[in-house]
């Protein structure tokens, strides 16, 4: 597998393919997992805003999926100096900036009936916003840094100090007494959740992980192109 | 069926989509817009190569 | 070890020489410090709630001045190339430099920190917990500011692209520190506060190093 991810040719071989593949596989799970969303019954304690857990806690793993992703990308391209993944932990940044500030936005719109609040500053969210303002700086760096290779290494580095904070994000909620509910789902012991709501909440977090895994795709693709266009760009004008 | 009425909560529950939608929906186009930029890029650049 | 030492003097005699380094950040410490009662009304029960929390925020601010010079002024008369080729690793400069930061900057800093905090309405009684938290924090301030100074070398605006690096790493020290204080102000027990304290500063002292040459060769490479 990783022969294919390594050659930019078989990647993009692969890729052709396999990023529309993703990206119809998302759209058919979001339908589905919609429909059985709001088919679902209303929670007799958050009534209809229950609704809102199906995309606020799918772009919540996403956000950290993505800096997962693009942590181990900067491993690979730190380690083997693989130009494929330098590409790739940077085209993984904007997409997870994107789902960790849904994650946040979402999770305010449902904390306010909720809560009565749009904003605490306990463990889980404040380690959220932390994550945000981690990709933020990465993306920052990146975008300072002019020689490519230095800036990839740079936010590299900076990647993986970062990455200690997912930890601190996934488990936030059982280590410090916070507003935010514990883990229903990935928990030792199982999902603690009916069906009727696992289903469409799974379904969704399906939709949301094979749009990421289509759109780093996409945006890889385009940095094999601009590579690839920057070296004509030089072989015509030599 | 499908519930849409969403009562009191509606002003948080739409928002929340829309939201997503937005977010979701820019990601996607930005991602398909540089790609699609890109490889036009390399399809001109390839065409206009001086011959040899 | 002997190079390490001269290494050591020299970088302190540098951040304490020229341009008066410590002083300025303890007059940025005071001005932030004098800003808060403006911006937060100047009610003496609510300023003295926040006084040790913010004394500590400004005291992370404070910390961040310094940095931009902390390799670039080596790196750009090319005294980096030859630390980083000669002699000790790499990975001991930046420790010994971050360890000068620390002594020349964190430490007057923690030592104005209770003034700060008392100033602001703190009770006095707490000028020893601060002090040590401050202290403390500030070998985690200096060695993670170092990782920031050392991956933003070569690149545009490097004191503000510091500073958004570094400050999202500065939350656990500053979460910690300033909690042992509350703990102490509460008359709780600010060991557990000071033990993640301490372990966030030994992670950052072990681990920062490594990452800090790892950032300085890609710049001079």
């Amino acid at each position: 597998m990783f022969a294919a991810l390594a050659n930019p040719q078989r990647f993009m071989a692969l890729s052709r393919w396999f990023a529309p593949l993703l990206g119809a596989g998302a759209v058919a799970c979001a339908l589905a997992g919609l429909w059985l969303g709001f088919a679902a019954p209303e929670d007799y304690q958050q009534g209809d805003t229950v609704r809102m857990m199906f995309i606020h806690v799918p772009a919540a793993w996403l956000s950290m999926f993505a800096y997962a992703c693009l942590a181990g990308a900067s491993f690979f391209g730190l380690v083997f100096r693989h130009p494929l993944a330098d590409a790739a932990a940077r085209a993984a940044a904007p997409l997870g900036a994107g789902f960790t500030f849904l994650a946040l936005l979402t999770g305010s719109l449902w904390g306010k009936p909720m809560w009565g609040t749009w904003w605490v500053w306990d463990a889980r969210l404040t380690s959220v916003l932390v994550l945000f303002l981690f990709y933020l700086a990465y993306i920052a760096l990146q975008a300072a840094i002019e020689d490519e290779t230095k800036a990839a290494r740079a936010g590299a580095i900076l990647a993986l100090v970062g990455a200690v904070n997912l930890p601190i994000v996934k488990f936030s909620v059982d280590w410090w007494s916070t507003l935010h509910q514990t883990a229903s789902v990935l928990r030792a012991g199982g999902p603690a959740m009916p069906a009727v709501y696992l289903a469409p909440l799974l379904l969704m977090g399906l939709a949301y992980t094979l749009t990421f895994g289509a759109l780093w795709q996409v945006r890889v693709r385009a940095e094999v192109w601009r590579r690839r266009a920057a070296v004509l760009q030089l072989r015509n004008a030599g | 069926m499908l519930d849409l009425d969403m009562g009191k909560y509606a002003a948080f529950v739409w928002p929340s989509f829309a939201a997503s939608l937005v977010v979701i929906g820019w990601m996607v186009a930005d991602s398909l817009l540089r790609a699609r930029k890109w490889r036009k890029a390399v399809e001109r650049l390839e065409q206009d190569a001086p011959p040899r | 070890m002997r190079p390490l030492g001269i290494l050591l003097r020299r970088e302190l005699a540098l951040a304490w020489g020229g341009g008066g380094g410590p002083l300025l950040a303890l007059a940025f410490y005071a001005c932030v410090a004098t800003l808060l009662p403006l911006a937060v009304g100047s009610e003496p029960q609510r300023l003295a709630a926040i006084a040790p929390g913010s004394a500590f925020l400004a005291l992370a601010l404070a910390s961040l001045l310094p940095l931009e010079r902390l390799f670039e002024r080596d790196y750009e008369d090319g005294a980096l190339d030859l630390l980083a080729l000669g002699g000790p690793p790499l990975e001991l400069v930046c420790a010994v430099k971050c360890l000068a930061q620390w002594i020349a900057t964190g430490a007057p800093l923690a030592l104005l920190a209770p003034v700060v905090a008392i100033g602001l309405g703190a009770p006095p009684k707490l000028a020893f917990a601060i002090v040590a938290s401050a202290l403390l924090a500030g070998a985690g301030f200096a060695f993670v500011g170092g990782l920031g100074a050392a991956l933003a070398l070569g690149a545009r605006r490097g004191g503000l692209l510091i500073a958004v690096i570094v400050l999202p790493l500065f939350a656990p020290p500053v979460i910690f520190g300033a909690g042992a204080i509350e703990a102490v102000a509460q008359g709780l027990n600010p060991l557990p506060a000071l033990a993640y304290l301490a372990a966030y500063c030994l992670a950052a002292v072990a681990a920062g190093p490594v990452a800090m040459a790892a950032a300085c060769r890609n710049a001079l490479s």
